[in-house]
């Protein structure tokens, strides 16, 4: 295959990791090494506090991401690494969104956020503020909608994921 | 019965001792002064060295030339960043070290102390894994983890961040069992290989009609000679190794080609293009002996044995991964094996071996090689031969054979100009009563030769070989093939002269200038055995290294002597 031909994509990692100092430094410069950008990343303290879940979205080619996840499972600190993309698991994300909203297109708003199942959670004679969850796609398509009344602030969480079912992610 | 309280410091050494340590490398600093004192009533050889560079490589040298894991301790600040050239050197050519490096006391940290560094932070990149400590209950704990870690597996340096406030600290040690509840859930250790995947590699190379082994550094580590010797013998199969796997399987037998790659023989290059199975046992297809990953064997089947599952398709993709330890893989593939019939293949490398030798001139000025060839001789292949980087390497790689991995020692994937005499020390250390020979280039000699006082006070019979052509020979090699001979940055004016050098430092030094003295000038340094000695070689300077194959170009670009017409510049590697 000649060079150019790479196959790119977005990804979605889950990591199982060591909760201790640095290991979120040992991670990102997997990434960074190879001029990879993370895209989002949450990290949190799982149900035994000994250990946290990284869920990484990046954006690149597969087989720098293979070499990536190969060098991440490497790290004595991580338990394992997942590309989670192609399979069917629970993924969510939630976004706070503040747009311009004045009492002229308020209901239009509130309309928008009833079809997205997003909750108001401030308001003032020129702004209104919103939470919605949901997939990056879903999101995606709200913020389009939101994008004619001015969006004054936007802030994601960036995706979560977890196996469906028994099977442990 | 109440346990006796010991400071950190204290409990380091104890569990050193326990670890079997005999040298520690190293140069104080105010934040390992605990350290130091601890070392002052301890059955352990300090070796204080010049420069903390210094230190890492002889730890090195000594690793490699014995196997076991070498210790380095450093201060904080300037002497842990100083360690990072060691700590990239080590990490990929995968060789066993904890390195300690104090560190200002804990309530400190962060707060731009005096001879404070993130020391951690600095060398994520370039360790196997580390450890800041902030509480002196987990020092035995951590410092045993870093053993365990550093010497299995694929091996590797691990770093320990020490504050000063931890090995003062008062603990009670608890002994050998205390601190051996290893919590590391994210380290596996491959040992056995998959039986499938080994029996499909045993009956693909039993059907393939021109087979090869690839032998790399992992077969030196995991001791892989006899299984490799008998795989070999059993099956007739030519083999080839790399720059670091040299040794592995003895490179006088008559079925092994030598070094492949940019500057290997062309023997071994030619069986690589036509071979039609390739099997890599611990060489990780590294840009040096592959060329264009792209046109490398493309028609041949390749199998790959690693430790590493992260080298298994990295760069070369293969027909057949098995991930294990070499030696392990190997016994588990001997009794699955059915020769099959290679001996044409074995006549037709053997034509290429007479065909195309190493050659060079013997007549005229002094040639590295030639040097090479009478110190082999000399040493009778016995020797440890310990290198720099750089043109006289690569001669020394062609020139000097070896019949037993450990008694290769050379940087390979970092490519560190000024590893040389320090390995050589370490080297000499952990092999006392054997020829020890650093063969280095004036250029990569004069980084680290501070270390010329270590190797003295200790009366080490090291053979300081220095290969004196005035230049950076490597970089003004491509200057001259590649870029119209508009040389830049190459020229060593104003270098020493080594020989009043050796001797103002107290050591014997010697001078060959021409081919008439090689052989009476190298035996009267090989029969001086009061301590160090140094032969400055005066070697013809504008001499190249051939064959080469032009770094991104596939191996059959190789060329194989002075070209006659002007090359293009190489546009794929460095």
């Amino acid at each position: 295959m000649a060079n150019g031909m790479k196959e790119i994509g977005r990804h979605s990692l889950s990591l199982y990791v060591s909760n201790k100092p640095g290991v979120l430094n040992r991670i990102t410069q997997v990434f960074s090494r190879r001029g990879y950008n993370i895209d989002s990343l949450v990290v949190s303290e799982t149900q035994d506090p000994r250990f946290s879940r990284m869920n990484i979205v990046a954006s690149g080619d597969r087989e720098t991401l293979e070499q990536i996840l190969k060098q991440l499972n490497k790290l004595v600190d991580v338990i394992h690494a997942k590309d989670y993309s192609f399979e069917d698991v629970i993924q969510k994300e939630l976004v706070l969104f503040k747009i311009d909203c004045t009492a002229e297109v308020r209901t239009e708003a509130l309309q928008i956020c009833d079809a997205f199942k997003a909750r108001t959670v401030d308001l003032s004679a020129d702004t209104l503020t919103v939470e919605v969850t949901g997939t990056t796609e879903k999101l995606d398509a709200m913020k389009t909608m939101f994008e004619p009344f001015g969006i004054r602030e936007l802030v994601r969480t960036g995706k979560v994921l977890m196996a469906r079912g028994k099977a442990a992610t | 019965m109440a346990v006796k309280k010991s400071t950190g410091a204290e409990v380091l050494v104890d569990i050193l001792i326990e670890e079997g340590v005999e040298f520690i490398f190293g140069l104080p600093g105010g934040s390992t002064i605990p350290v130091f004192d601890a070392l002052v009533d301890k059955r352990i050889r300090l070796i204080l060295t010049r420069h903390e560079q210094g230190a890492v490589h002889m730890a090195d040298g000594y690793a490699r030339a014995t196997g076991k894991t070498a210790v380095v301790l450093v201060t904080s600040g300037p002497g842990a960043t100083n360690t990072v050239t060691g700590l990239l050197t080590a990490l990929m050519d995968s060789v066993p070290m904890v390195v300690i490096c104090g560190q200002t006391p804990s309530s400190s940290l962060g707060l731009d102390a005096f001879q404070e560094a993130d020391t951690s932070g600095i060398t994520y990149p370039v360790v196997k894994h580390s450890y800041l400590l902030k509480d002196p209950a987990d020092l035995p704990r951590v410092v045993k983890e870093a053993f365990y870690l550093a010497g299995t597996g694929r091996p590797g340096p691990v770093l320990i961040d020490l504050p000063k406030d931890i090995s003062a600290a008062l603990l009670e040690y608890g002994g050998k069992e205390d601190g051996r509840d290893f919590h590391l859930p994210g380290y596996v250790v491959p040992t056995r290989g998959d039986e499938e995947a080994i029996g499909r590699a045993a009956r693909l190379l039993g059907e393939a009609k021109r087979p090869l082994v690839l032998v790399g550094h992992g077969a030196v580590i995991s001791n892989a000679s006899p299984e490799l010797k008998a795989l070999i013998e059993t099956m007739q199969i030519p083999v080839v190794n790399t720059l670091l796997g040299k040794g592995a399987f003895p490179e006088t037998h008559p079925l092994n080609l030598g070094m492949l790659g940019m500057h290997g023989t062309a023997y071994a290059n030619k069986a690589v293009i036509e071979c039609d199975l390739i099997m890599s046992v611990g060489s990780r297809w590294d840009d040096r002996i592959v060329g264009r990953y792209d046109e490398f064997c493309p028609a041949a089947m390749k199998i790959h044995i690693d430790i590493d599952p992260a080298e298994i398709d990295k760069v070369v993709k293969v027909d057949v991964g098995i991930i294990g330890d070499a030696k392990t893989v190997l016994a588990q593939m001997l009794p699955l094996l059915e020769p099959g019939d290679t001996a044409d293949w074995v006549k037709r490398v053997g034509r290429f071996r007479r065909e195309y030798p190493l050659k060079y001139k013997k007549e005229g000025k002094l040639r590295a090689q030639h040097v090479m060839e009478e110190l082999y001789r000399l040493c009778d292949g016995k020797a440890v031969v310990v290198t720099d980087v750089g043109q006289h390497q690569m001669w020394a790689a062609q020139y000097m054979l070896a019949d037993s991995g450990n008694n290769w020692i050379s940087s390979g994937g970092a490519g560190t100009m000024g590893f040389g005499l320090p390995a050589a020390i370490g080297a000499q250390l952990g092999r006392p009563g054997e020829p020890v020979v650093a063969i280095v280039g004036d250029g990569g000699f004069q980084m680290t030769l501070a270390e010329l006082a270590t190797a003295g006070i200790a009366k080490l019979p090291i053979k300081i070989v220095v290969i004196n052509n005035h230049y950076l020979g490597m970089v003004r090699q491509w200057q001259n093939l590649f870029y119209d001979e508009r040389y830049s940055g190459v020229d060593l004016e104003g270098n020493p002269d080594f020989v009043k050098l050796a001797q103002s430092y107290g050591l014997k030094g010697f001078r060959i200038t021409r081919p008439a003295d090689i052989r009476r000038v190298l035996k009267a340094a090989m029969d001086y055995n009061e301590g160090p000695c140094l032969i400055d070689a005066e070697v013809e300077k504008h001499d190249n290294v051939f064959p080469i194959v032009p770094a991104g170009a596939a191996l059959r670009n190789m060329i194989l002597e002075p070209p006659k017409r002007k090359l293009e510049k190489p546009t794929g590697g460095t």
